[in-house]
């Protein structure tokens, strides 16, 4: 499977978009494909502050429940809010439809911290 | 983790090359979904058909002189009262009325029966049925020689009678025959763990990949698809239909899991019927609790139900749950007194958010006709 080489990423296979002074996040096909079909998505409101490696949200699937966890510190500026009523999107499109919210950072050095695509690809490698 | 390689099913390649998700469930590597997913799999199952590999299940055979007196004193329903011909639904129990499996019976003759047991629980089981009646009638194990193919769905008992060249189509729900199904030679049982007719066919795994596609290459232009556990999951919870381990454990009875249909207490004396007619005459501390949460938050296996205003919050726990998607709503079962289950509504603590749920009487879902 393959991830977009201009995004940074998680340990926790979440990715972030870096654009214009702000950061949107959501979980990669990798993610997608470990939770099958997801049923629920919580997020936070937009003006709610997230914390760097802190839980900011919910997936639930049919099978289970994981956590989000903020790539960065800051901000959340804008929810994809079509997520409501339709979680699926991320499943049909996660890097696409299926972003989750956009965050204006703190400190714009964490995204340098953050995985690059290559690191990504060998953590991947290293879970297959 | 084990380091053991996961054991696999004969039809193992044929997931690999469907691009079917495969992951550990109790030693086996299976399929928890395939391309399509657990959601349109489940509904392909009651629209359509589907088809389940469940050749991790368990196989033996008790046959002998002395086979009718063996179950009985194993199988809490009248196992061997049955008709040749009949597939039973039954529960094995341990002295205490703890359940040790619960499983199907099939009658050949009086002195020969077949019996399919939980995967994850097949070994526990033959050596309890060897501990307790093995010196009255031999127990084989066929488990590593058989595959086990459900077809199941509306469109599933035309597609195999026709792969029968028919002669099935008429079989009664929880009968079975031996019949050759696309020139395979199989035990095809009126049975399965959806909710929906059709069958399950057990034959030789050599014999497996064979069966598997021609049943698939006739199921496909249904708008028929492979099914994974994942599906298998939802599908038998709709249904409410138990599952061990989750919903049925050695520490729980077939009274509390609300399976007392399946116990005789009036007929033959069995393993653990002192202490189920105890229990009936004592009444029941817990009972195995339908609830559907509106909305789409689910309520997981282990999660507590809650009573905020009591010394001791916890009042029972979640067993199973899951999305709802043939119906409207998250849907599950827990164990709660019978008080709590009669005051029908329950409090769930979602991972520390209190969701409130309605108590549903009888099988969340229900198919047209059945």
């Amino acid at each position: 499977m393959s991830h977009p080489t201009d995004l940074r990423y998680t340990n926790d296979h979440e990715w972030l978009r870096a654009e214009g002074g702000k950061a949107t996040v959501g979980i990669t096909h990798f993610a997608v494909e470990q939770l099958g079909d997801i049923t629920l998505i919580e997020l936070p409101a937009v003006g709610a502050a997230v914390t760097k490696g802190t839980r900011f949200g919910t997936v639930e699937s049919v099978k289970s429940v994981s956590d989000l966890y903020a790539p960065i510190s800051g901000t959340v500026v804008a929810v994809n809010g079509a997520l409501k009523d339709r979680p699926e999107l991320v499943n049909e499109g996660p890097y696409a439809d299926g972003w989750m919210i956009t965050i204006e950072p703190t400190n714009a050095g964490e995204v340098e911290e953050l995985l690059t695509a290559a690191a990504y690809g060998e953590l991947l490698a290293s879970q297959a | 983790m084990s380091d053991a390689p996961r054991k696999r099913t004969p039809l193992w390649d044929l997931h690999r090359q469907a691009g079917a998700r495969l992951i550990d469930f109790g030693g086996w590597d299976m399929p928890v979904q395939y391309k399509a997913g657990t959601i349109k799999e489940h509904k392909a199952v009651r629209e359509a058909v589907g088809l389940f590999d469940v050749s991790h299940m368990g196989e033996a055979t008790l046959k002998g002189p002395r086979a009718s007196e063996a179950v009985a004193l194993l199988a809490t329903n009248d196992v061997a009262g049955a008709p040749a011909g009949k597939a039973v639904y039954t529960l094995l129990c341990r002295p205490g009325g703890g359940i040790v499996d619960d499983c199907i019976f099939y009658k050949r003759a009086d002195d020969h029966y077949d019996v399919i047991v939980n995967a994850s629980n097949t070994a526990k089981d033959l050596a309890w049925m060897r501990e307790c009646v093995g010196s009255i009638v031999p127990v084989d194990d066929h488990s590593d020689e058989t595959a086990l193919i459900a077809v199941q769905g509306p469109k599933a008992v035309a597609l195999v009678d026709a792969l029968a060249g028919g002669g099935l189509a008429a079989m009664g729900s929880f009968t079975f025959t031996d019949a050759t199904i696309a020139g395979v030679r199989c035990m095809a049982a009126r049975t399965g763990y959806t909710g929906e007719d059709g069958f399950e066919l057990a034959c030789a795994n050599a014999e497996a990949p064979r069966l598997w596609t021609a049943l698939m290459d006739a199921a496909t232009p249904l708008c028929g698809l492979p099914i994974g556990l994942g599906a298998r999951d939802t599908l038998r919870l709709e249904s409410r239909l138990p599952l061990y381990g989750n919903d049925l454990d050695d520490t729980t009875t077939p009274l509390e899991a609300g399976l007392g249909w399946a116990v005789k207490l009036d007929r033959h004396a069995f393993l653990g019927k002192d202490a189920l007619v105890a229990q009936k005459a004592r009444g029941l501390t817990r009972t195995l609790t339908g609830f559907r949460i509106d909305g789409r938050a689910i309520a997981r296996h282990g999660y507590n139900v809650v009573d905020r205003s009591a010394a001791d919050p916890v009042i029972g726990t979640v067993t199973s749950g899951g999305p709802g998607i043939s119906v409207a709503g998250s849907i599950g079962l827990a164990y709660v007194s019978p008080a709590v289950a009669a005051a029908g509504t329950l409090t769930i603590d979602c991972r520390g958010t209190d969701v409130a749920a309605t108590v549903v009487k009888g099988k969340f879902y229900r198919r047209p006709g059945a």
